[in-house]
């Protein structure tokens, strides 16, 4: 789909909502709107598409109180505000929209992650992504590094470079808008997701995207949205294996679902930012022991976050039970860095080709 | 043997004086913080029950005057009808010398000793006499006196004695010195609110350290003064059987009935039967094992309760509504007096109130007030049998929250008339937990709880109402407008939304660019006639069409339109000003109309 074809799109929709308003009004109806009800209990695993996506559960925001008007009073003058800006070809950040709700009087959003849930409702309603209302997130995507050309449609015209080649030590920066991405060509035979920059930089220095043909992405902690699609994307158009190598603790597993899986928040554009056949390299419970990896004792967040995801469906399987339970009995966690007690080239040279190939990636 | 002898040399009687002397804490002087309270509260429930037997309107004056650093003058004053000279030493220097310890009657003293502990602590930290005024009536001149008590043999001792001229007609004047401070003025005018509270027919002026305030009465009826009754053969202990039995000179039947309440000739006939005597009988002439049985006989055969109405004076639920709304504002007040009951042959009527709202604080517990014969309890709330009874009930029901004690911007009054009002203690600050006192606390608690939750429930229907009323009228026509801009189309009109849900008369103000516009709808079947009055600093010398009235009061202008309007039908005005002020609709019911402001 073009540019243009796409804000006729999301205008249309846009519009269409407020169309919908405009009826029920005018045939005496209290206006409302429809949405699925996001939270963890409205979660449910589509076979289809392989990821998590919101159930059948809906709610109703009618006119009727003050407080649900005011929601609709501000939900219409973002919609105005929408159109006005696709109309215009300009962008904003979310950041930006919130304050520009201050001269709405009591359309005026409290605080930004009010604006940020109404826009995040206005996609599921409208059924395309915020990028297609031109509003973007202020946070950075992250950044590639490996043998791979890409071509990014940018305002200023169109840039194609080598994710190697034409980059500097940073990386290619994923812009906001993966839309106006398109991968040429590439040597690669698979994708290492990355949580931490200093593991980024580690394989980068030691020449593992070389030497294995991986793609090097960080993705800065808890990865943003356009990360995660782009992650997707490498997975999809490319066919790449994708694996995540993360810290070893409750919280970097969850970084790994959320790529996996997908997360409860975006549920609705899970079939865009997860990629269901991401696997989890490490570091695993198992490789704590294994290697004898320098560690930290588990707090108490840590134990009841590690419980928690015994439960959790998302971590339902073989393999994540028993790693969990191995980690409760040990009661230790690692960074993934520790695995520079055995020389900086151990994570590189060792570790990673011996789970590579056990995982059948290389 | 030696030991015995020694320790006999020692071996001497207490007066009561001396015993009291020693125990302040018994009777409410443990500190002198709180010397002043129960002094004034002694003072007060002295002039208070004087002026009931009176039946004079109470005008009491209270005045506490520092003289000294630690020093400080009480002065309390009534209109009550004064105190013979013979009696005034021993009223007020002799501990437990009064005249209601031997009557069976609701009354707020009872043994005596009160007052008398007052000039007793007075003397104990000042070594000051108390002065006393006097007088009986307008045909007899006042006396004043000097008193003190003399510990050792519990006697009054008259410093001096003096006929003097007093502007008052009749009435009781005392005034004492003692050491205290006034930490806890607080509390004083909280005692004195809550007394006018439970005694709506009394005025009492306050005058605390230069500090005037004034307690207004609410009723100008004396309450009709309480009946000493006979006691109830269900109330009586032995000693009291024995005492009395032996100065009565008649039969054991006669005894019965003349010396008891309730108790005519089957009754007595029953329970002579069932003691095993005689009818015949002298009383005077019975042995105690006699009198014992004829003791459990007495509680065994069923009596009917003492007449209550006759021996206890409750406030009433009307009386009670108005003195707590004269000193509190409140959103809510219910009161209830429940019927008279029995407790060990003790008549007692339970009274209580709930209010809710207004300016009680919202924060923490709620206020619970006590009250035992129209005295306010002040002290060891936790100790009291109300205070049990209060945190037994669920309130969480009645919809407030609870922890313990109920929470939120409520109060709750609790008043136990009796003619034996069971205190925990001496300083009378607590109820004591009698299972019949309790159950009839935690009933009429219940009662009012329930009174409560249907006002709550009303309130919040209204302001769902009043919710729904704005979303309709002041924001989903905004809504209209942002849509109608957005889908490029002729602004949508959301008045059949209004009519829909309103089923209404709604009147609307709303000012654009200087021009005030009030709309009235009138969505309901059927036709009305309203009254509609709009206030503001507005002359609306333009408005079409012309307010039927206009009252100018300093500045603001009450505009006053009168119309009939059909069903369904729209009626509207317009002029030229500011629009601020306030809109209401009169000539309906409440529930039928919805009146809103489109500029607030």
């Amino acid at each position: 789909m073009s540019r243009e074809e796409m804000d006729a799109l999301a205008k249309e929709r846009l519009v269409g909502i407020a169309r919908g308003w405009y009826d029920q009004m005018r045939d005496g109806i209290v206006p409302f709107i429809r949405l699925p009800t996001r939270t963890k209990q409205n979660i449910a695993y589509d076979d289809a598409t392989e990821v998590w996506k919101y159930g059948d559960k809906e709610s109703t925001r009618s006119a009727a109180t003050e407080k649900s008007a005011v929601h609709l009073l501000k939900m219409a003058y973002v919609i105005w505000f929408l159109k006005k800006q696709l109309v215009e070809n300009r962008s904003s950040t979310l950041r930006e929209l919130y304050y520009i709700s201050e001269g709405w009087k009591k359309a005026k959003f409290a605080a930004q992650d009010e604006s940020n849930l109404l826009i995040e409702d206005l996609e599921i309603i409208a059924e395309v992504q915020r990028e297609a209302f031109h509003l973007r997130p202020e946070e950075d995507g992250a950044s590639i590094f490996g043998p791979l050309r890409i071509r990014e449609t940018t305002r200023r015209g169109v840039r194609e470079m080598h994710c190697q080649e034409d980059v500097g030590e940073a990386g290619y920066p994923i812009p906001n808008n993966v839309d106006s991405l398109d991968f040429i060509e590439h040597d690669a035979k698979f994708v290492i997701a990355i949580e931490t920059g200093g593991m980024y930089a580690r394989l980068m220095e030691n020449g593992f995207d070389e030497e294995y043909g991986a793609v090097l992405v960080h993705l800065k902690g808890q990865p943003a949205r356009s990360t995660r699609r782009v992650l997707r994307k490498l997975n999809d158009s490319l066919g790449l294996p994708v694996v995540v190598f993360t810290d070893g603790d409750p919280w970097s597993y969850r970084i790994y679902a959320s790529v996996a899986y997908g997360s409860i928040k975006s549920a609705h554009m899970s079939e865009l930012l997860a990629t269901p056949q991401a696997q989890f390299i490490g570091v695993q419970p198992s490789d704590i022991s294994d290697y004898n990896l320098p560690s930290d004792k588990l707090t108490e967040q840590d134990v009841n976050a590690l419980k928690a995801e015994l439960t959790d469906p998302r971590f339902a399987t073989d393999y994540w039970r028993n790693q969990i339970h191995l980690q409760l009995d040990m009661k230790m966690k690692s960074e993934q860095q520790a695995f520079a007690s055995r020389g900086l080239d151990f994570v590189t040279k060792e570790y990673l080709p011996t789970r590579l190939s056990e995982m059948g990636v290389i | 043997m030696v030991l015995a002898e020694d320790l006999a040399k020692q071996q001497r009687s207490i007066s009561v004086a001396e015993f009291f002397e020693k125990n302040k804490h018994l009777l409410g002087f443990d500190s002198p913080t709180r010397g002043i309270i129960t002094t004034i509260k002694e003072a007060v429930d002295n002039a208070l029950d004087a002026c009931e037997e009176a039946e004079v309107l109470p005008d009491i004056f209270v005045g506490v005057k520092k003289v000294d650093a630690e020093v400080y003058r009480i002065t309390v004053e009534d209109n009550g009808p004064g105190i013979v000279p013979e009696n005034v030493p021993l009223v007020f220097g002799k501990l437990l010398y009064g005249s209601r310890f031997h009557q069976i009657r609701q009354s707020r003293g009872q043994q005596g000793i009160g007052i008398s502990a007052a000039v007793l602590y007075a003397q104990l930290t000042t070594g000051t006499p108390a002065l006393v005024t006097s007088r009986t009536g307008s045909k007899a001149r006042a006396h004043r006196f000097e008193l003190m008590i003399r510990t050792e043999t519990n006697e009054p001792e008259v410093v001096s004695h003096e006929e003097i001229d007093w502007d008052r007609m009749h009435g009781t004047r005392i005034e004492i010195q003692f050491k205290s401070s006034l930490a806890a003025k607080k509390r004083l005018v909280d005692y004195l609110r809550l007394t006018a509270i439970v005694n709506p027919h009394a005025r009492i002026t306050a005058d605390i350290d230069g500090e005037v305030t004034t307690f207004e009465r609410v009723s100008s009826e004396v309450p009709p003064c309480p009946k000493s009754i006979l006691p109830h053969p269900h109330g009586i202990e032995f000693g009291a059987l024995k005492r009395i039995a032996a100065a009565s000179t008649g039969t054991v039947e006669e005894f019965l009935v003349g010396s008891f309440s309730r108790v005519g000739k089957k009754t007595a006939d029953e329970m002579i039967a069932l003691a095993k005597l005689k009818p015949s009988r002298k009383v005077n002439k019975l042995e105690s094992d006699e009198l014992k049985r004829l003791l459990d006989a007495m509680q065994a055969v069923k009596v009917p309760a003492p007449p209550a109405q006759q021996c206890l004076s409750p406030i009433g639920e009307d009386l009670i509504c108005r003195g707590l709304e004269k000193e509190i504002q409140l959103d809510f007040i219910k009161a209830r007096t429940r019927p008279s009951t029995v407790h060990g042959g003790h008549s007692f009527i339970i009274e209580a109130a709930i209010g809710y709202g207004g300016r009680i604080p919202a924060e923490g517990n709620a206020q619970i007030f006590r009250f035992a014969n129209r005295v306010p309890l002040l002290y060891q709330q936790g100790a009291c049998a109300i205070t049990n009874c209060v945190s037994q009930v669920n309130w969480k029901g009645y919809g407030l929250s609870q922890q313990g004690l109920p929470m939120g911007p409520a109060l709750i009054m609790v008043h136990v008339a009796s003619t034996n009002v069971p205190f925990t203690s001496e300083s009378k600050d607590a109820v004591a937990s009698i299972p019949e006192i309790e159950r009839e606390v935690v009933l009429v608690l219940q009662e009012l709880g329930r009174e409560l939750k249907s006002y709550l429930s009303r309130r919040d229907k209204k302001k769902q109402q009043d919710d729904r009323a704005r979303a309709i009228c002041s924001i989903i026509p905004e809504i209209a407008a942002k849509v109608s801009e957005i889908v490029e189309l002729p602004l949508v009109d959301t008045s059949p939304i209004e009519g829909k849900i309103m089923r209404k008369v709604v009147a609307k103000k709303r000012t654009n660019n200087g021009q005030v516009h009030i709309d009235v709808n009138n969505y309901t079947a059927r036709e009305v006639t309203f009254v509609l009055y709009n206030l503001s600093r507005d002359a609306a010398a333009d408005a079409d069409p012309r307010p039927d009235f206009v009252d100018d009061i300093d500045g603001e202008y009450n505009k006053v339109w009168r119309c009939t309007l059909g069903a369904g039908a729209a009626w509207q005005v317009a002029y030229t000003g500011a629009g601020d002020g306030s809109l209401d609709l009169r000539g309906m019911e409440d529930g039928m109309k919805v009146v809103v402001d489109l500029d607030v």
